[in-house]
């Protein structure tokens, strides 16, 4: 941790691994889509369906991966005061709320053709719908303060106290799922969990991965020279 | 090109896999492509600022910049 | 301890002299719930099974109308930042406005509660689960909005923000506080869902001080 602690030098570093990584990226996209669309068999339960799931099931787990680094690099800014805590957060926050979007929107599309409705208040939509909003209450707090400072402060305590809650609030909603749930309806659509549904859910999951650790360095350095531009701006103003 | 009708078709789903499918690629490709114009921008203005300071890389850079010199 | 209580007498004299804001969240709690069978209809065959919901939701957004007030008038004349120099730490002070602030809005809810069942044709006995469950619900409901009320200090549209930051929070105790009617209503055992209540309540009481503190430092920075 202490070797990351020097901004410039994770700069020069996420700047060296930025292109592999995008390479990594591009590569695990390539054979997962394929694999998703083309190499795979339908389910024999859901039909084509499942195809829905190779994107819907990572974005949701991403979501939740996403919002555990937001929440270590708040905590590790509140407790260590680590340099690049606050940033890590505050760049992959944007990103964690873009991967709820997605398993919110393709979670509805293949709601639609299983059961009937745009919208089904199962276990795992509810939580990821719960967690968008965490996430939303995040970014709103980082933008909601004058000084940028103080916002990420407030920002990171709400983090730390989203991902205590977090456990408790996946417990409630499965509690809730469960009391309520009408008989026809299971968890949404674990299929049998066959070697030919778990290869392109794999490779896509470890597609979807690699773009987050990619857009996270990208937006890291981003924000690390919008400090350094707020730095140097402030000595010029200072020789003036 | 029958295969391909079959293909896009999808058993008489296509219509919502391949809407979640482009669900999936704008929301990663807008993400990516906002994230890297933002730091080709910031990147961009620090160029230019270090070209009107002469010399001066500001905090960490410079530091090691004479860190190195001195090693 | 002295100083605690001394702190919560202070509050609740505040408070009480805004009795207009403890009888807002009232008149609002009851506003709020008749609304429902102006909107589904009066057919107690609608009403009476989401009535313990209904409560439920009311009492939670109106508990929510008062958050914003919880360190702001101290905050805007400076008294906060004298009792954030005190020796009693900060998350003890936080604890005692968090009780002033249950006594003057939670406590209220509750004895308007068997009036707004009434209103909304609750079983009668769903009643009684009703009110245990927000006996034990709305302390956290305080306790946890605390930490928004905190977070949202000093930012410009406090006051939206507070909903935002806090409802996600609350979920979990308004899905064990429904659960407690649910078990009643349909003659279940109440214990797990109390149970678990209680649990919230617990966990809730030396944590959210501490955030809701560590917050208030943040804003008087």
């Amino acid at each position: 941790m202490h070797r990351f602690a020097n901004p410039a030098r994770f700069a020069r570093l996420a700047a060296a691994i930025t292109p592999w990584s995008a390479a990594l990226t591009g590569l695990l996209f390539a054979v997962g889509l394929t694999l998703a669309l083309i190499a795979s068999p339908p389910d024999y339960q859901q039909g084509e369906t499942v195809r829905i799931m190779y994107v819907h099931v990572p974005a949701a787990w991403m979501s939740m991966l996403v919002y555990l680094v937001v929440a270590a690099g708040s905590a590790s800014a509140l407790v260590w005061r680590h340099p690049l805590g606050d940033i890590v957060a505050r760049a992959a926050s944007p990103v964690g709320a873009g991967f709820t979007l997605l398993a919110l929107l393709t979670g509805s599309l293949w709601g639609k053709p299983m059961w009937g409705t745009w919208w089904v208040w199962d276990a795992r939509l509810t939580s990821v719908l719960v967690l968008f909003f965490l996430y939303l209450g995040h970014i709103a707090l980082l933008h909601a303060f004058d000084d940028a400072a103080r916002g990420a402060r407030a920002a990171a305590i709400l983090a730390v106290a989203g991902i205590i809650n977090l456990p408790i609030i996946k417990f409630s909603v499965d509690w809730w799922n469960t009391l309520h749930q009408p008989a026809s309806i299971s968890r949404l659509g674990w299929p049998a969990i066959d070697p030919a549904i778990l290869r392109p859910l794999l490779v896509m999951a470890a597609a979807y991965l690699a773009y987050f650790i990619t857009l996270l360095m990208v937006r890291v350095r981003a924000e690390l020279a919008v400090a350094k531009l707020r730095g140097l701006r402030a000595a010029l103003l200072a020789r003036s | 090109m029958d295969a391909l009708n079959r293909f896009i078709d999808m058993g008489g789903y296509g219509g919502f896999i391949w809407a979640a499918y482009a669900a999936a690629a704008l929301v990663l490709i807008l993400l990516w492509l906002f994230s890297w114009r933002s730091l080709r921008r910031s990147e961009g203005e620090l160029a230019q600022l270090d070209r009107r300071l002469p010399g001066r890389k500001g905090g960490q850079g410079r530091t090691a910049e004479t860190a190195r010199g001195q090693a | 301890m002295t100083y605690f209580v001394a702190l919560l007498r202070r509050d609740l004299r505040l408070a009480l002299r805004q009795g207009f804001d403890a009888a807002l969240v009232i008149v609002f709690f009851v506003l709020a719930a008749i609304l429902f069978p102006f909107a589904i209809g009066p057919d107690p065959r609608l009403l009476g099974p989401i009535a313990g919901g209904v409560v439920w939701v009311t009492a939670m957004l109106a508990s929510l109308l008062s958050l914003e007030r919880l360190f702001l008038a101290d905050y805007q004349d400076g008294a906060l930042d004298l009792l954030a120099l005190a020796p009693e730490p900060l998350s003890a002070i936080v604890l005692a406005k968090v009780a002033a602030h249950w006594l003057t809005t939670g406590l209220p809810l509750i004895v308007a509660t068997p009036l707004v069942g009434i209103l909304l044709g609750a079983p009668a006995v769903s009643i009684l689960p009703l009110l245990a469950s927000l006996a034990l619900g709305t302390p956290t409901l305080s306790l946890v909005g605390a930490i928004g009320a905190g977070l949202s200090l000093g930012a410009r549209r406090g006051g939206v923000l507070i909903p935002l930051l806090v409802l996600p929070l609350y979920l979990p105790v308004l899905i064990f506080g429904a659960a407690a009617v649910e078990a009643g209503t349909s003659g279940a055992s109440l214990y797990a869902p109390l149970a678990i209540l209680g649990a919230l309540l617990l966990a809730a009481l030396p944590l959210a001080p501490l955030a809701a503190a560590a917050a208030v430092r943040n804003a008087l920075r």
